[in-house]
């Protein structure tokens, strides 16, 4: 009895040690900005391998819209695109890694809900892409509607938001599936493309990338209509360090502040001679929006010139100029009848 | 100091001093117990302080919440409505159901293995060493993921299912056997399975007490075996002999009705018992070889045939050797089945995990895990050290 007390003891200990203890330092209050400041590189956590989202290329650099959102990070932070390290993650790991100070802030197509803001030490700092879950069948089993979807069985990711929706989904509609959980995405997707499963849910965008990059055949593969959940995918940082969070939000609204204006990489220069005061403010031409932040008055201009708006950064990764291509959706420019609306920069 | 000890006929007074060694242990047991405790206080201070400025929540509150996930395989009833508390208890049900299963058919598979291996038959006893050799040397995850891999990729899609006799269907998602329908006659048939096998056990010791007090042996194989299928079959026709069964019925994706063996329950099972299976033959064989060659002779010598040489003197004094490294290996089972995630089997690191990421309860998740784990392992080694003991050596 002494020995099993002992040894739950010794346990308890480690996990500490394993989650926690180690890395009391660096999250101590209002420390992120100048523990990443002072390290002079940015420790980002990113999906493991998400077309268009965060995923090695062939040259075994990261590419995607995530991945994009880091380097924007370090370009503000440091006037350099590539001071940042990124830490693939998988989605049971993600939420832990931020909360333990292994990495500085999460882009890792993370889902905002009130729980991971409000119960789990965390803060959310912005919508990178808005998604919804849907659901990917084959063709041959000539499914038109997810209504038709009883009795089916559903490969899905553990650890997300998606295994909840998928459940309430069901049971709204009353109707039985099996599950089948799996913690890595290459090996759902695996099991999927063998005919594991009738059906693979995941957000919209995940399936389409999935379909486009690793279907044998991606015409024999078709996405429902129905998109059941509301699926707000942006970065977080952890709580306890407001200046952090300041950064990170802002160089994400920088990016869709600057398409907004029409400031892309490749007219930034010649944008600093603009007459427009708001393009004038956001690229540092008239000073003080870079000092509020604490960073140099040259931050967006930085953000723009080495990682492009956010209208460059979706086609490149997810739009036209990939293999995903798709449709902007409700991440157009709320002038076009989307949803982004970064707060002004002023 | 050294005077202490020198001088003087009179025992020396017991003093405090660093020469005496009982002195020394207990100070470095108190030296060392107290670095571990400050140790432990450390870091679970530690982690409170933390998880409090992050304003992280802690606590197993979060176990009597509604789950809101599925479970795709389940031994008792799971829905989403049910509370997370239920959903760890279904994990550890699905552990429990995969290590016995396993411990039972790799004990199998690996005495047979190790019994071959030492066979006078050449060909049985390379093939035996090869079978140990390959079989061990390649990592669980592989053993796993080909055994997944071979499932899902080789097996048809349930419309077009082998159907190799009727009822059954063979497809990647799974085996669909025919099941006993809810009447009252399969209640009693395996109420007789179980008298059967309390029976057998019964009949077994008064059949020893019998041998010793007469010298009469019993043939008690047959005895079980008839005690074992005949009262089922009894229970069966009392209740009026029903023969429907719940045969399984391709619906809408999939079959309905009947039992099914998952692939990923499969995929684990012959991973985890053809794996530890080499290990439990090369236990078995050292048992065996164990054994010194005069009982053998010996044995022979008295008259005894092989069957009765080997279960009355050769096994008794092998198991003695096997006992020890076997528990190392039926823990092994145990703890190589949380490999099952990889796979999408649902054990318990598996809801555990999808727990923790549910509520953010990362430590009391894991907290959970270790948890289980350890009573799982001291129980198999409870159990196989008073098995141990039982079957030791009594010396007189």
């Amino acid at each position: 009895m002494k020995k099993v007390k002992a040894t739950a003891f010794a346990v308890l200990a480690m996990v500490a040690a394993g989650s926690v203890g180690m890395a009391a330092s660096p999250a101590l209050a209002g420390a992120t900005f100048d523990a990443v400041k002072a390290r002079g590189i940015l420790q980002c956590g990113v999906n493991t391998a998400l077309g268009g989202f965060s995923a090695p290329d062939s040259k075994g650099e990261w590419q995607g819209i995530d991945v994009d959102v880091c380097r924007a990070v370090a370009a503000a932070m440091f006037g350099d695109a590539s001071k940042v390290r990124f830490s693939p993650l998988t989605s049971q790991a993600r939420l832990t890694a931020l909360q333990s100070g292994e990495i500085d802030m999460l882009s890792r197509n993370t889902t905002l809900t009130l729980q991971r803001d409000a119960a789990i030490g965390l803060n959310p700092t912005g919508v990178t892409f808005y998604d919804g879950q849907g659901f990917l069948v084959p063709k041959k089993l000539n499914v038109k509607s997810a209504k038709e979807l009883g009795g089916a069985t559903v490969c899905v990711q553990s650890g997300s938001t998606t295994e909840l929706n998928l459940a309430d989904y069901f049971r709204a509609q009353k109707m039985e599936f099996k599950p089948v959980v799996f913690e890595k995405l290459e090996e759902l997707v695996a099991a999927f493309f063998a005919g594991r499963c009738d059906v693979y849910t995941s957000d919209a965008s995940q399936l389409a990338s999935g379909r486009a990059l690793q279907a044998p055949n991606p015409d024999d593969y078709v996405i429902l209509p129905e998109i059941i959940s509301k699926e707000p995918l942006g970065p977080f940082v952890r709580h306890g360090d407001d200046q952090w969070h300041d950064v990170v939000r802002w160089s994400l609204f920088a990016m869709i502040e600057a398409e907004e204006y029409g400031i892309t990489s490749k007219n930034v220069d010649e944008m600093l001679k603009s007459n427009d005061p708001n393009v004038k403010r956001i690229l540092g031409v008239t000073p003080g929006m870079g000092k509020a932040l604490g960073l140099d008055d040259k931050w967006a201009y930085n953000i723009i010139k080495l990682v492009g708006n956010y209208g460059e950064s979706y086609e490149r990764n997810v739009g036209s100029g990939s293999k995903l291509n798709l449709p902007r959706g409700y991440n157009a420019q709320w002038s076009k009848g989307g949803l982004l609306y970064a707060w002004p920069i002023r | 100091m050294a005077s202490a000890h020198g001088t003087g006929i009179k025992p020396p007074a017991r003093r405090l001093t660093w020469n005496d060694p009982t002195v020394r242990a207990v100070v470095y047991q108190v030296i060392a117990l107290g670095l571990v405790a400050f140790g432990v206080w450390y870091l679970v201070s530690n982690t409170l302080h933390n998880l409090e400025t992050r304003k992280i929540a802690s606590g197993f509150d979060f176990l009597t919440r509604e789950a809101g996930f599925a479970i795709g395989e389940s031994p008792i009833y799971f829905g989403p409505e049910n509370t997370y508390a239920r959903a760890i208890l279904v994990g550890i049900l699905n552990t429990l159901r995969v290590a016995v299963v396993g411990i039972i058919l790799a004990t199998l598979l690996g005495t047979i293995i190790g019994i071959a291996r030492l066979s006078k038959n050449w060909l049985l006893a390379k093939i035996a060493s090869l079978y140990v050799e390959v079989m061990r040397n390649i990592p669980l995850l592989l053993h796993l993921f080909f055994w997944y891999a071979l499932i899902t990729e080789i097996m048809p899609g349930p419309r077009d299912a082998l159907n190799p006799m009727p009822g059954v269907f063979i497809s990647n998602r799974g085996i669909k056997v025919p099941s006993p329908t809810d009447h009252f006659a399969f209640d009693l048939a395996a109420g007789g399975f179980l008298l059967g096998l309390i029976l057998s056990v019964v009949v077994a010791q008064w059949a020893k007490k019998r041998q010793e007090r007469t010298g009469l042996t019993f043939p008690l194989m047959w005895s079980s075996l008839a005690l074992i299928l005949g009262l089922p079959l009894l229970g069966w026709l009392i209740g009026g002999a029903p023969t429907q069964l719940d045969v399984p019925v391709l619906r809408g994706f999939n079959f309905q009705g009947g039992a099914t063996l998952t692939p990923e329950y499969a995929a684990l099972l012959a991973g985890l018992v053809i794996y530890t299976a080499g290990f439990i033959a090369e236990v078995v064989r050292s048992g065996i070889l164990a054994v010194s060659h005069g009982q053998w002779e010996a044995a022979s010598a008295l008259g005894f045939t092989r069957g009765r040489l080997l279960q009355l003197i050769v096994l008794p004094q092998a198991l003695r050797v096997i006992i020890p490294p076997m528990t190392s290996q039926y823990l092994n089972i145990t703890k190589n089945s949380s490999l099952a995630i990889a796979i999408g089997y649902p054990d318990i690191v598996s809801i555990a995990n999808t727990t923790l990421n549910q509520t953010g309860q990362a430590i009391e998740g894991i907290l959970v895990i270790m948890g289980v784990y350890l009573s799982i392992s001291l129980s198999i080694s409870l159990f196989m050290n008073w098995y141990n003991k039982h079957i030791a050596l009594v010396e007189r």
